[in-house]
């Protein structure tokens, strides 16, 4: 009799959770733990606390349930892959790994499975190639944009004239930290000045002969590619040499409010990019009220609001909208992997639609298309205002460097598709 | 003196305060594997759980809050006082005989008698169980470190030395707060010689580290002395956290400090406190000196691997390191 029992309680188990696969189920390869756990914590949680609050405020998408499936990936490659393996099978939509060592082993494996991979602003930057990329997408921007965007900034600061200027590049030695030195080197040659990359390694607690090295060079420039403890590290070292704070600009995974703070007063007037803006915005109210007021925040709701957590909500708005678009083109809610990727294909992001999701100039308008999975590539520079403990946005929407970067990315994905045996097309289905 | 020149001895002066750091870390492992012959993998974590618990302690934050709320669905988080600086200290002190005294008692006690690789394996065991610990206390985010540590290059050095050459030199860069690491670990060497050589449980902690079973046949106690070498190691972790957190901010990447105390004690040799000093020096100022004259040739980032280079050199010619005791085994 127990046996029945058991085996009708089993089969009543597989039967909802027959039914839980038809939810639009969304992977989060997040790190809570582990020596990046500080960037991925705010992420994760802007991340989940957004489509927990379209479940809670409007009943998921078009209708349709949100499932969020977390794995911890510890910014590991090999776990990441194994996150990838566990989860795909669930029905994942879209993966977001957060990682750019994940991202470039999940590039094969997604584009087999055709689950499209999303990686705004990291990853492999070529993949803004949708013709041979047809399951990658890196929009609004990634590195090579975010080169162009500080050395168009630069310009700005230095009327037009870079000649004779020198900029270093520290960087974290690794396929992440390497990716803009390509085009930092073009850049250099184009407006002619000298461009010396530093390398950092993993993870970065020790960098005194970097900044010693900076201390002997006097760059005009110093930019940074960092992420974890490298970071802080930077900017506490920049402080002990005495290096212009103002002169030192790190890139969009080297901004956030854990990378200044330890450094305290001395991080004052250190700037960074950011591919989102930063600020009070309306849907952070819908946030607290259907999400941490009802006890679901994914951490402790202190995140809320700071420049990681912002960016972990607009990667999950991006998200929502490329599902939006794919339930629209194909007529179905429940929509699956590959019709979330022709959403992807054709998302249009408008400052209206920002504006009615209640995130205002949150990110610059941008389409995708079947050529373009790169988005517009702009960026604004901030600052950090030590004394408020803020960060300042100090610009609009920069404009990057397309007729540098294009030309390369052409060229990578190019050989991208020899090496794989890809003839670059549009995805026909 | 041509800039070259002078610049090479500010390299040389850094990598020896660097070395210090890594010394402070070595010594925890010297202090366990002399007294137990366990290599004990949870140094580096133990580093980070000690700064982990005194920024806690410092901050009045209540421990495991983020479990208490979401057990009970509480929205605790401070007890709403802050605790001065030399009281934490002492309180995380606490925590680390605490912690000491709980190893012993639920983890070593049971594998006496165990093969070497045994016990190292429990460390591992315990490292990743100090850090999953560390997280439910304190949560993950980064912990900023106020002890009025000074910070900065030394303006007064670097305006003494400036005109020692030309336009291009701009005189010695030596970080203030290395210079109060250094200082530290010269006391902290020191208190140690002084309590191993001076005082009853120093001599019966050097007694077991000679001979534990002739120790035991003497009526000391094995347990008190682990319980007391696991707590100088707790002390070592503190200082060692302390240093590497007011450079970065007290987060989970503190642990991986551990990883530069290896070359340090595979030149110094496991078993002496002056070989793990002597052994970080000459790692510090190796790297460094390596990164400003090889680096730049083959495209920097050589710290991490040259050291292990320089050590495995020295393993070579003395395989039991610079200070290490000289295994013999009769057969």
């Amino acid at each position: 009799m127990k046996l029945y029992t058991l085996t009708a309680v089993a089969l009543t188990t597989a039967l909802a959770a027959g039914t839980a696969t038809a939810d639009l189920v969304m992977p989060d390869l997040s790190y809570r733990t582990g020596p990046y756990a500080a960037g991925g914590i705010p992420f994760s949680d802007g991340y989940q606390d957004y489509l927990n609050m379209l479940n809670a405020r409007d009943g998921g998408i078009g209708g349709e349930e949100l499932r969020i499936i977390e794995c911890e990936t510890g910014y590991n490659t090999e776990k990441g892959v194994e996150c990838y393996e566990s989860t795909k099978g669930e029905g994942a939509l879209i993966y977001q790994p957060l990682s750019t060592g994940i991202t470039y082993q999940l590039i094969p494996k997604a584009t087999a499975d055709k689950i499209p991979l999303h990686t705004m602003g990291y990853g492999r930057t070529s993949a803004a190639n949708g013709e041979v990329f047809n399951w990658v997408f890196n929009y609004p921007a990634n590195y090579w944009d975010a080169a162009g965007v500080i050395v168009n900034y630069l310009l700005d600061e230095n009327g037009g004239d870079l000649k004779g200027k020198k900029v270093a590049l520290v960087y974290h030695n690794s396929a992440y930290g390497k990716e803009p030195i390509r085009t930092l080197e073009a850049l250099s040659a184009e407006h002619g000045f000298d461009f010396n990359p530093i390398a950092v390694d993993h993870p970065g607690q020790e960098q005194k002969s970097q900044w010693l090295q900076i201390r002997r060079e006097r760059p005009d420039y110093v930019l940074m590619w960092g992420w974890g403890v490298m970071n802080q590290v930077a900017i506490q070292e920049a402080a002990n040499i005495g290096f212009p704070m103002e002169n030192f600009i790190g890139n969009w995974w080297s901004g956030a409010e854990h990378d200044v703070t330890p450094a305290g007063d001395g991080a004052n007037g250190y700037k960074s990019l950011n591919m989102n803006r930063i600020g009070d915005l309306p849907v952070f109210a819908d946030i607290k009220k259907h999400v941490h007021d009802a006890g679901n925040a994914a951490g402790d709701g202190s995140n809320l609001g700071t420049v990681l957590y912002t960016r972990g909500m607009y990667a999950a708005m991006l998200a929502q909208e490329a599902i939006a678009s794919a339930q629209k083109i194909h007529g179905v809610s429940d929509v699956t992997a590959a019709m979330v990727r022709d959403g992807m294909e054709a998302l249009a992001i408008t400052a209206d639609r920002m504006k009615e999701l209640g995130m205002e100039n949150i990110g610059p308008a941008f389409d995708v298309s079947c050529e373009n999975h790169g988005g517009s590539g702009l960026g604004i520079v901030q600052q950090w205002n030590a004394t408020d403990s803020k960060w300042v946005a100090l610009t609009d929407y920069i404009e990057p460097n397309k007729a540098v970067t294009d030309p390369l990315i052409a060229e990578d994905s190019a050989a991208f598709a020899e090496e794989n045996g890809i003839t670059p097309a549009c995805f026909k289905g | 003196m041509s800039a070259d020149f002078l610049y090479g001895i500010e390299v040389i002066l850094n990598g020896l305060m660097a070395g210090v750091m890594y010394a402070l870390v070595a010594l925890g492992f010297v202090l366990i594997f002399k007294a137990s012959g366990i290599f004990n993998f949870a140094q580096g974590v133990m580093a980070l759980f000690a700064a982990l618990t005194l920024v806690g302690i410092m901050e009045g934050q209540i421990p495991f809050s983020h479990l208490i709320n979401e057990i009970f669905g509480t929205k605790i988080h401070n007890f709403g006082w802050e605790v001065p600086a030399l009281l934490a200290i002492a309180l995380t002190l606490l925590v680390m005989v605490a912690f000491a005294w709980a190893v012993q008692q639920f983890l070593f006690k049971h594998l006496v008698g165990q093969e070497p690789i045994i016990l190292f394996m429990a460390t591992i065991g315990l490292a990743y169980f100090l850090e999953g610990m560390g997280d439910l206390m304190w949560g993950s985010n980064i912990k900023t470190l106020d002890l009025g540590l000074p910070q900065g290059g030394s303006r007064v050095i670097e305006e003494l030395s400036a005109n020692l050459g030309g336009d291009d030199f701009y005189g010695f860069f030596i970080d203030k707060l290395d210079m109060v690491a250094s200082v530290v670990a010269i006391i902290l060497v020191l208190a140690l010689i002084a309590f191993s050589q001076y005082t009853k449980h120093g001599r019966a902690m050097r007694a077991v580290a000679d001979d534990h079973q002739a120790a035991l046949s003497v009526g000391i106690s094995l347990n008190f002395i682990w319980v007391l070498v696991w707590s100088l190691a707790g002390l070592v972790a503190l200082v060692a956290g302390v240093m590497w957190g007011a450079k970065s901010g007290v987060q989970f990447s503190l642990s991986l400090i551990a990883l530069k105390a290896l070359p340090v004690l595979m030149l110094g040799g496991f078993t002496s406190i002056p070989g793990a000093i002597v052994g970080g020096l000459i790692i510090g100022v190796g790297e460094k000196l390596f990164e400003y004259t090889v680096g730049p040739m083959i495209g920097g980032a050589t710290e991490n691997w040259f050291a292990y280079v320089l050590a495995l050199l020295f393993l070579v010619f003395r395989p039991q390191g610079l200070f290490g005791e000289k295994i013999i085994e009769r057969v």
